[in-house]
């Protein structure tokens, strides 16, 4: 009976190891947070103004543009999966990938081709797993992805998108990411980055109900040139930024529940830790009391 | 005498930002300078050099393009990338 009190003692201990992994993920984790979240502050006023000078643009010209307008020519269409680098991060990159999954069949059941663009090693591992051929991939520290690599994944979509047929142009990117809404909610988000509705920038501050006419330099086509690849760049660093805190959020919790769990399993090994020598003793002491029974008969 | 508010702001983070008498950038066609009560004007830089006259202090940046906002005094300078720190001279 021995034996089995000595493996109860190594499970705890093992347990205990585990325990404090999972404790220094959190931590880790939790500090990360912080870090990610100031991260999409600090972006925030570059996005402002941006949007804002495109909903100027989009409010006084009617130039149209590439990036703007509807593709027919082709029915291929990109989709960015933005997934994370390492896993123990509880459903995070499963749900990801589980809604592109959805958005993929969605799109075929249009009658579309889709070209499947992928970030952080995780998707970029599920989909090779598979089989699956993918037009892009990205892997790159995706708890803090900085401005260059959103610069990078932006070019590649951009240049896909104005390409011509023959070289695998698509006329439609959609972008799957998980939205941070707080702490304990991230949800898988789909948007539908190009061709770019810019309706939904024109929402100016309240004191400036009509937008100023805006003189352009050196013309308006020249000026929604410049803008609209920094506004789609702009647009991917945010759902980076956004898939980051949500990862690591995701990934705080994740850890908090493994050490819980820890806890929970240590303490029912220890239960039986503890009966299995209290059994042991029983046995003992019987052994002994018979022994002296015996002794005293004979 | 009316001050331009400046925001210089680079893709992941502002880098400056406070009340200006005069900037100067390169804008597309050639080096723009804005005083206060400037008409609103919404124009491409080049890379080029982006000078702020400030009450007291002047500082100089090299950008590498991006552009430029002006609004009722409200001048936003939006970077792609920013080469040097500010140094107030």
């Amino acid at each position: 009976m021995a034996g089995s009190q000595r493996v109860y003692k190594q499970r705890i201990k093992s347990t205990q190891s585990l325990k404090k992994m999972f404790r220094a993920q959190e931590l880790i984790a939790a500090s990360r947070i912080g870090k990610a979240r100031d991260r999409t502050a600090a972006a925030s006023p570059y996005a402002r103004a941006i949007t804002r000078a495109v909903s100027a643009v989009a409010t006084h010209s009617t130039t149209q543009h590439p990036l703007t307008s509807e593709r027919t020519d082709t029915n291929r269409v990109a989709v960015l999966v933005v997934a994370s680098d390492r896993g123990m991060a509880g459903a995070y990159s499963a749900s990801i990938i589980r809604e592109t999954e959805r958005l993929v069949e969605r799109l075929v059941a249009e009658g579309k081709e889709v070209a499947l663009y992928a970030a952080g090693r995780r998707a970029i591992s599920y989909y090779s797993f598979r089989g699956r051929t993918l037009a892009g991939t990205w892997s790159y520290g995706s708890d803090a992805p900085n401005s260059e690599i959103a610069g990078e994944i932006a070019d590649a979509l951009l240049g896909a998108f104005l390409a011509p047929v023959a070289e695998g142009g698509v006329s439609e990117l959609h972008i799957v990411y998980t939205q941070f809404v707080n702490m304990v909610t991230q949800r898988p988000r789909v948007v539908r980055m190009l061709p770019l509705e810019v309706v939904e920038g024109v929402a100016p501050a309240g004191k400036h109900d009509v937008l100023p006419l805006y003189d352009f330099e050196p013309s308006p086509e020249a000026v929604l040139d410049a803008l609209l690849p920094r506004y789609v760049r702009s647009r991917i660093f945010s759902c980076l930024l956004d898939a980051a805190a949500s990862e690591l959020a995701a990934r705080q919790r994740a850890m908090h529940t493994a050490t819980d769990n820890a806890e929970d399993l240590i303490r029912n090994y220890t239960r039986l830790a503890n009966q299995a020598r209290q059994a042991d003793i029983t046995q003992e002491i019987s052994e002994i009391v018979s022994g002296a029974d015996a002794l005293a008969a004979s | 005498m009316a001050q331009l508010n400046v925001d210089l702001v680079a893709a992941d983070r502002k880098i400056w930002s406070g009340r200006a008498q005069r900037v100067t950038a390169p804008a597309a066609d050639g080096e723009i300078g804005i005083l206060a009560d400037h008409s609103p004007l919404l124009s491409v830089l080049r890379e080029g050099s982006v000078r702020i006259v400030a009450e007291g202090e002047s500082l100089e940046l090299r950008v590498t393009g991006g552009f430029l906002s002006v609004d009722s005094n409200q001048v936003t300078i939006v970077a792609d990338s920013v080469e040097s720190v500010p140094a107030s001279r």
